[in-house]
């Protein structure tokens, strides 16, 4: 590359400033170097990387607002029985609370078609390579969902790690950690727990088999974050299920409130 | 792998300010990494490599600026530096912990020509 003009990448070449010299596209000289818009400068940005995310997401925010409509990120690990529990929740709530799914996977409609056999409407977003739901694409389904005045729950792609970074504009994020997991997960994955405002402990049905600590687990979720609130569930059996839906309906009675 | 994302992201802003700026290309990128957040450093120099092909910032150096952690201990009244989530407040030993700096991820300067 000509350490002058920059042209002809990868054939460094040096010759004297403001001299002609012969590149691979004919002979040209340059400005000296004293011309400022050939040296090079800094300039300051100082953007948040993720500033159209956010952006975005603070847009899908007031859109719920504006519905009347609570909008619930449900995050966990792949297996912690995500759409299981939801299965479960909108049981109960259909048909005389509205309710909407937005469904994101890599790949398949297979967890939209389980939310679907329930009655509630349901969007499933295929991220294809992409490990997280943004917030473009949660703007994009609930434009199609024609939805208001209800509970929206979103179920992310099951991953721990980038659903955390990226904002989708919902009222509260709600961590899924199963027993099968193991008591370290709040500390392996910190930010996730340190980004939801609630834990559910799910699957506790399982725990005579197993040697896991709930009281460390939960300790360990309080580690990474001080105020996180934490119910202890189990699809399979019913147990906790109604206390989820008392903090449900407490976040539906929130909606709104500080607009 | 969100990094590549977030160097998705990351070109993007870059092509916003080579249109407000016109500038020819970019030799440096610095960017500002809170050591609490989600991103690799080393994950995120290798993505840029592969998101920044074809566009002003081709062959730029990925300059990433580390911020410490930094959380209010409840327990004891005091500002304190962590190295990660979860650790134990370096005073009082609590875990009652409010983080206040880490979680940057900002474009902070960029070297143009």
């Amino acid at each position: 590359m000509c350490g002058v003009c920059g042209c002809g990448e990868g054939e460094t070449r040096l010759e004297p400033v403001g001299q002609p010299h012969r590149h691979n596209h004919g002979v040209h000289s340059h400005a000296l170097r004293d011309d400022p818009a050939e040296r090079a400068h800094l300039v300051s940005v100082e953007q948040d990387i993720l500033s159209k995310n956010d952006a975005l997401a603070a847009h899908n925010r007031e859109h719920f607002n504006s519905h009347r409509v609570l909008a619930l990120n449900l995050v966990s690990s792949p297996g912690a029985g995500k759409t299981t529990l939801l299965v479960e929740t909108l049981a109960r709530l259909v048909p005389d609370t509205t309710v909407a799914v937005i469904e994101g996977d890599q790949e398949t409609s297979a967890d939209a078609d389980r939310i679907r056999a329930t009655g509630a409407p349901a969007i499933q977003v295929n991220t294809g390579k992409g490990c997280h739901l943004d917030a473009a694409m949660i703007d994009q389904a609930f434009g199609q969902l024609h939805f208001h005045d209800g509970i929206l729950f979103i179920e992310n792609v099951g991953n721990l790690v980038c659903p955390a970074g990226f904002d989708l504009g919902e009222d509260h994020k709600v961590v899924i950690a199963s027993v099968t997991e193991g008591e370290d997960k709040p500390l392996k994955y910190p930010n996730m727990f340190a980004a939801a405002g609630l834990m559910l402990v799910s699957k506790v049905d399982l725990l005579p088999h197993l040697d896991v600590d709930v009281d460390l687990l939960i300790a360990n979720a309080r580690r990474v974050n001080p105020g996180i609130a934490v119910i202890q569930v189990s699809a399979k059996t019913g147990e906790g299920l109604e206390r989820w839906l008392r903090w449900v309906g407490g976040a539906v009675d929130m909606v709104g409130a500080t607009a | 792998m969100h990094e590549v994302a977030l160097c998705n992201s990351l070109v993007g802003l870059i092509q916003d300010q080579q249109r407000q700026r016109g500038f020819r290309r970019v030799n440096r990128v610095i960017v500002e990494v809170g050591v609490l957040g989600h991103v690799d450093p080393h994950a995120l120099d290798f993505a840029f490599d592969v998101e920044s092909k074809d566009s002003p910032a081709e062959g730029a150096v990925l300059e990433i600026r580390e911020i410490e952690g930094r959380a209010w201990c409840m327990d004891c009244s005091n500002l304190v530096t962590i190295l990660k989530r979860g650790d134990p407040c370096p005073g009082c030993g609590g875990f009652a912990m409010i983080v206040e700096q880490g979680d940057e991820l900002r474009l902070k300067e960029l070297e143009v020509i």
